[in-house]
């Protein structure tokens, strides 16, 4: 559907840990010393006796022990005579003194690197890092530390749990040193391994403890308790970021459903028309922002992640405008009867779809998310908030304040009201009835048009897409009770949040039938709908 | 009240009525087979097999609009859902073509092609009996049944009427759609059933089971025609109509308006899914877009085009819509939707009582004593705009029309 750009954030979190490095690099000219054990096995040991020596240097810390690694990792680190030495251009450099040796570069072996050494390399780099340089360095270190620690860098988690202020690294951190101390051999250092991991919400530490529940792998009953208590912890804490995910998803697809339904609240529930076309107005109101994106490509390329802002007046406009076409040839000969509105809007609903599928092809359309809706707010291991999704509920609270202060705070909102409620009346004290008609139902189907552009942010475009939503809208109102702005609110999120808990329990299309089914119950015992019903048409 | 067209065929005209249906029968089971059995390709008046299926189906979407015109046209009750009673009869009836296929599928295993496919092993529980015609015949009338009962059940109970009831009905389709759409439901998925080999081990594709299968159509058709006519002179029919103009007074009167409304909707949804039988093995495939809305929309079209509350209407009106769509679909298939779309408007807008009613006018128009319907047809969806569109402006709300309607009526 959606292409998201994931590498700019990694650039985001890349960058300043270069920058940093950089930094320190150019700064370091106070030499600590270096830990000549670990040298000596870099010079003289095999792979792994290497991989040891490097995570050992990069436990020591210091200027010294970053621009060896750095050597290191750029192949410019060689032995000279069972001495490691840095190759810079045509210059040898003793690591460990750092004195200029008189030799020639073509005498130095440099040290070959494999995929085991990088992965050192990398660990040894985030323990460099971990207590120095931003944020975003230490966050970035204390990650690759999570997966990558072993038994040397456990000094330098602790010194970082001792001097870490930010909560969120020290909690990372915290893992990985409980990671590296569950192999420990004394069951004390197990013991505080395996609570300290109860403090995550990551589901894969869950089966990292697993293992000891059993006795079979840890002979030490507290250690087997404090485990399953672990567990138990994390299982709550990852059920409580689920739900909340979940309501997360339940009010975003309230909001869709209420951008869907709102035209309809205005169109079928003030004024009575059974507007079987209003999928299609939110057809309209997604081509519109289709054929926006397309001029803001062609005309205004620097622009573009802006064009869903210029599509919503377009949406509005482009809906608006077929509205007042509908009403002016159609509608305003079926007032009062409002299952004939609902069969002669089908056939301008056949005949729009149609239309679309002549103008611009059956195939669905692609539509780009912007930038700035990409990607989104991760809660915990699994839960993430997409940026789209947000802006659409605040998009949906947007119009549906809109709506409100139009139809309560305006002299054309006050004249809608005059006319639904009792219509001769209206006309009597100069209300242009049929002109005010008109208006509220291109208000509708402008509603309907600004749908239409926040579907098209996360939905597929093309001339079938409104069918979809015209069942849900109709019931959205249905069991809002007609007429009822509030009621389509709260019949909205309400649908929209037991849909998604009902789909985690039984798949979206038990749960489709299971909404019905409770739709229908809840109109026996309250055939209006939530609130009760002012409409034009209360008896129809 | 306007005395139904139907009504008044059989009973004003009788002999023009039974002379009509007496001619359909010796089209539909004498001429029919000799056109397509007993004439050679060549001969002119020889009806080829496409047409033999394409009639046959149009029948069964007319025995579909007659249910639907007893539901709509005389009780006023519009169902959007008419589609999921007609497909689970189709659906019923497919099982047990399914089961007839036996070997002879493209796995050649015991089992229908598409369970091969998903890796079953075992017929699910509710495919057994599949295998027995009774049992199919048995469930045909059973299953549109039963769901329409308990839905209407809890429907009428709570008094859920007009456009409310047409958008729950239009929800339940559009849910059993998806249902039926899953793999994991058990009936193909997708594709439905398809690729059909025999009835009651005769061969589906033969002129001759053809020809049975339109002849087992028009006598289904004037059976339900036979049925409509007698429900709607009856007493029970009149106690519908009354429902219709004015449920609060029926009541009031110590009708209990449920159970009619009850009686018609479960008849009107087993119907359906009698046609829908007779459709699935002259058409050869049925799949859950028969299921959707607007499929069951286009019922509606069908009764509203040949004029609602007169049986023959919407006979006539599946006719004109169905052969008009076959044209369409083959000669100009882009515009058939525009053509649909536009004809429902302007029936809408034009002609609110359909074809028949159009026949009705221009024949008053003639002769003046012939127009001896003066009240107004007191239906839901009313004829002011017979007399030409009104002003908006002096358009009554509906609770001031309503009560004026009933002074008057």
């Amino acid at each position: 559907m959606k292409k998201s750009s994931h590498w700019t954030h990694r650039a985001w979190l890349i960058l300043p840990l270069l920058a940093a490095l950089f930094l320190l690099m150019a700064a370091g000219k106070a030499r600590a010393a270096l830990d000549e054990a670990a040298l000596q096995q870099l010079a003289t040991g095999d792979f792994g006796a290497r991989i040891a020596a490097i995570e050992a240097i990069g436990a020591g810390g210091g200027e010294d022990a970053r621009r060896l690694i750095a050597a290191l990792e750029a192949g410019e680190l060689g032995v000279l005579d069972g001495r490691v030495v840095i190759l810079t251009g045509g210059t040898v450099t003793d690591a460990a003194s750092g004195a200029t040796l008189e030799a020639a570069a073509n005498a130095v072996d440099t040290l070959r690197v494999n995929n085991r050494v990088r992965r050192a390399i990398g660990t040894a780099k985030a323990a460099l890092d971990l207590t120095a340089g931003e944020r975003d360095t230490r966050l970035a270190a204390a990650n690759t530390l999570r997966d990558n620690a072993s038994e040397t860098l456990l000094p330098v988690l602790e010194r970082a749990l001792e001097t870490e202020q930010d909560e969120a690294i020290r909690d990372i951190v915290l893992l990985a040193a409980a990671r590296v101390n569950l192999n420990a051999a004394e069951p004390a250092k197990r013991l505080k391994a395996v609570s300290a991991l109860g403090q995550s919400s990551d589901p894969a530490v869950r089966t990292m403890l697993e293992p000891f529940l059993l006795p079979a792998n840890e002979p030490d009953a507290l250690v087997r308790e404090a485990a399953a208590d672990s567990i138990n912890a994390i299982e709550r804490r990852v059920a409580f970021a689920q739900h909340v995910g979940t309501v997360f998803s339940g009010l975003s697809l309230g909001s869709i459903l209420l951008l869907a339904a709102l035209g309809l609240a205005i169109t079928y529930g003030v004024m009575g028309v059974i507007n079987m076309a209003h999928g299609e107005l939110l057809m309209i109101g997604a081509y519109a922002a289709y054929l926006v994106q397309g001029l803001f490509r062609t005309h205004l390329p620097e622009w573009v992640d802006w064009y869903v802002v210029a599509a919503i007046p377009a949406g509005f406009f482009a809906a608006a405008a077929v509205g007042v076409l509908m009403e002016r040839s159609v509608l305003r000969f079926l007032y009062g009867r409002p299952l004939e509105s609902l069969l002669a809007t089908w056939g301008i609903s056949l005949v729009l779809i149609q239309a679309a599928r002549v103008i611009f092809g059956p195939q669905n359309v692609e539509l780009a998310n912007p930038s700035w809706m990409s990607g989104g707010v991760e809660l915990a291991a699994g839960v993430v908030l997409p940026y789209n999704r947000i802006v659409i509920l605040g998009f949906g609270v947007f119009v549906l304040v809109l709506v409100w202060l139009m139809m309560n705070r305006t002299r054309l909102g006050m004249f809608v009201r005059a006319v639904t409620q009792n219509r001769p009346m209206a006309g009597c004290v100069g209300v242009p009835t049929a002109r005010i008609d008109t208006l509220a139902f291109a208000i509708g189907a402008g509603i309907a048009g600004l749908g239409g552009v926040a579907l098209s942010q996360i939905a597929n475009v093309g001339p079938a897409m409104g069918t979809g939503y015209i069942v849900d809208s109709f019931m959205v109102v249905v069991l809002g009770g007609v007429g009822q702005l509030a009621g389509a609110v709260w019949a909205a999120m309400g649908l929209g949040i037991v849909s998604k808990f009902l789909e985690g329990w039984a798949g979206a299309v038990i749960a489709k039938i299971l909404v019905l089914v409770f739709i229908i119950a809840f109109i026996q015992k309250r055939p209006q709908g939530i609130f009760a019903l002012k409409g034009r048409f209360a008896d129809s | 009240m306007r005395t139904p067209y139907t009504v008044r065929l059989f009973t004003s005209m009788p002999r023009a009525g039974w002379v009509a249906l007496v001619l359909f029968a010796l089209f539909a089971w004498v001429w029919m087979p000799i056109a397509h059995l007993a004439l050679p390709p060549e001969h002119a008046l020889h009806v080829s097999s496409y047409w033999v299926s394409l009639l046959g189906k149009i029948l069964c979407y007319m025995v579909v609009a007659v249910a639907m015109d007893l539901i709509w046209g005389y009780a006023g009750i519009l169902s959007l859902g008419h589609g999921l009673f007609f497909a689970l009869g189709g659906y019923a009836f497919g099982m047990y073509l399914m089961r007839q296929i036996g070997r002879d599928g493209s796995y050649g295993a015991e089992l229908p092609d598409f369970m091969v496919f998903l890796d079953w092993k075992e017929l699910p529980w509710y495919w057994s009996g599949s295998d027995s015609f009774l049992w199919a015949l048995f469930l045909v009338v059973a299953l549109p049944g039963v769901l329409a009962w308990v839905f209407g059940f809890f429907a009428f109970r709570s008094r859920i009427k007009g456009v409310y009831f047409a958008i729950i009905t239009q929800a339940l389709t559009y849910a059993a759609m998806l249902l039926f759409f899953r793999n994991e439901t058990g009936f193909g998925g997708n594709n439905g059933f398809t690729d059909f080999k025999r009835i009651l081990g005769y061969g589906i594709t033969t002129p001759e089971m053809r020809v049975v299968l339109f002849g087992l159509s028009a006598a289904l058709l004037v059976g339900v025609l036979l049925l409509g006519r007698y429900l709607v002179t009856s007493r029970f029919g009149r106690v519908l109509a009354a429902i219709r103009d004015a449920e609060s007074r029926v009541m009031f009167i110590g009708y209990n308006p449920l159970h009619y409304k009850l009686f018609i909707w479960t008849l009107s949804a087993v119907l359906c899914g009698l046609a829908g039988a007779l459709y699935v093995p002259q058409v050869g495939i049925i799949n859950p877009s028969e299921m959707s809305p607007a499929n069951s929309i286009e019922i509606a079209v069908w009764v509203a085009v040949g004029g609602r509350g007169t049986l023959v209407g919407a006979v006539l009106g599946a006719g004109i819509v169905n052969l008009a769509k076959s044209w369409f679909t083959v000669s100009f298939p882009e515009y058939w939707p525009f053509f649909l779309g536009f004809l429902f408007i302007a029936v809408t807008l034009f002609l609110p009582r359909g074809v028949v009613g159009l026949w009705e006018q221009l024949r008053s128009r003639r002769g003046p004593q012939a127009a001896s319907d003066p009240a107004p047809e007191a239906a839901p969806a009313p004829v002011s705009a017979a007399q030409g569109p009104r002003p908006p402006d002096t358009v009554v709300p509906a609770q001031v029309s309503e009560s004026t309607r009933g002074a008057t009526a």
